[in-house]
């Protein structure tokens, strides 16, 4: 398959321009190598030796976190900026959805500007006025097309903008984080555009943080992190592989919270507050609670509807035949999830010294995503805690499925034949 | 640099449409709108022949109507002025093209100079009104030389305002700057006062330094006074004025991957 872009060993480096600007100027007139010699400290990798290639007919994601050089990338594909070192390669009209309507003058009407901002985008007159129906209906301004854009809403701004870079009819189409603008309906009019611009064999170059969009409408994809390439390829990998990191860089935070925290007990408090802290008579001790995934591996962060237990160490000073063992589930507002304990489930304590292990297994963690609080407890029958750790653990719940409130559950839709869905 | 040289006559579509819009937008919501055009130059004309032959008399014969010999002179000034001072912010006004958009840097340079020379042209309408309300007219084996001076004028300008345009992205200090050049420049000129008064004569080589001094003749020569005695100075200036654009937007051209991270 032909490739529609393609980078190699593209490298972009930005320079910070300070107080020592005569320098700058003299050695931009030099040249490039001379320049960063005289100013090494002064320079920003954004992009360190990328190479990646987008086939002909397809759509392909970047993504990444904010400053990753994901922004930059799309520039140097749409030749506005030019990288330091490396060559890129573009087959075909490009038009970029970097800023919509960033060529608009506000004091002159809508119409002017359609077909100013058209030929800014390549268009000729008269491809304008064969397009200028189709650009107004899809930005649904038909009644304020005459008006001065100034008098425009921000929405009614970036539809125009929008309706005009998209009917540049590109080979090429290279979008960077626009479809956060306009509702939803005008969200799904783009996406159902970009869907028949692929049908049409052109090419869409999508840099987004909606990791369910690239799933969705591209077929590969490139993760790049601090300008550095770390995977391409098939774009349902790449979103995972990029959740993965996400979510381990998250486990390594949770982690350092969750090891200050044990480290240095808080007083005791009232245990009816949902504050943190630990207290109890210590008679029965819980020395250490461990998270678990499925795969028996300790994690904090862990997928809806998998596998998870929690497993807590205990230690008791001298042996005992009244104990209870609770846990309890909160949810980021304090809410409680899910409360149990070994009482309430009709476990009549009869023997515990030493050390011992308690497991809570949860066979499927059926929450939506978010971050929960958890609480361990070992008490007496009477309540009376031996001790009580109030919400000092945190876990992460990651879903790939969209969803709100608390709990969620199995589930599956059915229709009968007369319901269609694209 | 000669294949970006040549991809500027692909964008005549883009700056004609971008000049159109400047000329729109700048009397958009204005009462008399494109009037002003007309306005703006009779009034600054009424200002200085006041000035000069009401305040200051001016009793030279060889220059009656001085108002009409004024206008020769101020008209091209005024482009020019006026040229080099938008074109000046011109890439920093249009930052979001550069930065945003793929967008041929050059055309916002060249659209100032064109913008401002239609300006121009509308003036020469009220200079030939003018002619024909004091009966004092070029005569007509003259005039083939008028958009040779034009046209030199226009390459001397466009090779500044690209020099300019290019250094204000990197040195803001070049707006303050040229304005007070302007003035410095106007005033050693001779449009306020003759080129043959005795005090020119006396630091001639010094005003024949001076390269708009070759077009305000040149202008005076076919508009006013109708003979045309400049022709061989005026083609040193052509050639000059080639190199200056050359020059200019070759350093345009050096500075131009600089713009969308400097604007």
């Amino acid at each position: 398959m032909t490739s529609a872009i393609e980078l190699s060993n593209v490298s972009k480096i930005y320079r910070r321009y300070s107080a020592r600007r005569f320098a700058t100027l003299k050695s931009a007139l030099l040249g490039r190598s001379l320049m960063r010699e005289l100013q090494p400290d002064e320079t920003f990798m954004a992009l360190k030796d990328v190479s990646f290639r987008v086939p002909k007919g397809s759509a392909f994601g970047v993504i990444g976190r904010n400053g990753s050089g994901k922004s930059t990338a799309l520039k140097v594909v749409a030749g506005i900026t030019k990288p330091t070192t490396g060559a890129v390669r573009v087959d075909g009209r490009v038009s970029a959805l970097i800023e919509l309507g960033a060529g608009f003058h506000p004091e002159i009407s809508g119409r002017e500007n359609v077909f100013i901002n058209g030929i800014m985008l390549g268009l000729s007159k008269r491809e304008i006025e064969r397009r200028f129906d189709d650009i107004v209906d899809f930005a649904e301004l038909r009644d304020f097309i005459d008006a001065p854009v100034k008098t425009y809403s921000s929405g009614m701004y970036m539809r125009l903008g929008f309706a005009v870079a998209i009917n540049v009819n590109p080979d090429v189409l290279l979008v960077d984080e626009v479809l956060a603008v306009g509702d939803e309906a005008f969200t799904h009019k783009c996406l159902d555009k970009f869907r028949d611009f692929r049908r049409r064999g052109k090419t869409i170059l999508l840099v987004t943080h909606m990791l369910s969009l690239v799933e969705r409408l591209c077929d590969e994809a490139v993760w790049l992190d601090g300008g550095e390439k770390r995977a391409d390829g098939d774009s349902k990998r790449v979103v995972d592989a990029y959740l993965t990191a996400v979510d381990q860089s998250e486990e390594r935070s949770l982690a350092a919270t969750a090891g200050h925290l044990l480290s240095s007990p808080v007083p005791a408090a009232n245990m009816f507050q949902a504050t943190e802290g630990r207290w109890g008579s210590g008679d029965v001790e819980i020395v250490r609670v461990t998270l678990l995934a499925h795969d028996g591996q300790p994690s904090f962060v862990f997928q809806t509807g998998e596998a998870m237990s929690i497993r807590l160490s205990i230690r008791a000073a001298r042996p005992t035949s009244d104990f209870v063992f609770g846990i309890g589930l909160f949810n980021a507002d304090g809410v409680c999830c899910f409360g149990t304990n070994t009482e309430l489930e009709h476990m009549q304590p009869e023997q515990l010294s030493g050390d011992a292990e308690v497991t809570f297994g949860i066979e499927a963690l059926d929450l939506v995503e978010g971050t929960y609080k958890l609480d361990v407890a070992v008490h007496k029958q009477d309540g009376a805690p031996y001790d009580y750790h109030r919400l000092l653990y945190t876990l992460r719940v990651a879903s790939r499925s969209p969803g709100v409130g608390i709990f969620r559950p199995r589930h599956h839709w059915a229709f009968s034949s007369n319901v269609r869905f694209r | 640099m000669f294949s970006n040289l040549g991809s500027l006559f692909r964008y005549r579509g883009l700056i004609q449409s971008l000049v159109a819009r400047e000329l729109k937008a700048r009397y958009r919501g204005s009462l008399l709108g494109f009037v002003w055009s007309f306005v703006n130059p009779l009034l600054l004309l009424s200002i200085y022949s006041f000035v000069f032959t009401t305040i200051m008399r001016n009793n030279d014969p060889g220059t009656a109507p001085f108002v009409l010999f004024l206008f020769c002179g101020l008209l091209p000034w005024t482009w020019f002025s006026a040229s080099l001072i938008e074109a000046t912010s011109s890439l920093i006004a249009g930052g979001n093209l550069i930065k945003k958009v793929l967008f041929p840097a050059e055309v916002l340079p060249i659209v100032s100079v064109l913008a401002n020379m239609v300006h121009f042209v509308l003036g020469l309408v009220i200079l030939a009104a003018f002619m024909i309300v004091f009966r004092h007219y070029p005569p007509v084996g003259v005039l083939p030389w008028f958009p040779i001076v034009v046209a030199v004028q226009l390459v001397f300008t466009l090779g500044l305002a690209f020099a300019l345009s290019a250094l204000t992205v990197h040195f803001r200090d070049v707006r303050d700057l040229l304005a007070n050049v302007l003035t410095l420049w106007f005033f050693a000129t001779p449009i306020i006062y003759p080129y043959f008064m005795p005090s020119v004569s006396r630091f001639l080589t010094l005003f024949r330094l001076n390269p708009f001094y070759h077009l305000a003749v040149s202008y005076q020569e076919i508009l006013f006074f109708g003979q045309f005695g400049h022709a061989r100075s005026l083609l040193l200036l052509a050639a000059l004025s080639v190199a200056v654009f050359l020059a200019g937007y070759w350093l345009f051209d050096r500075l131009r991957d600089s713009f969308a991270e400097a604007v």
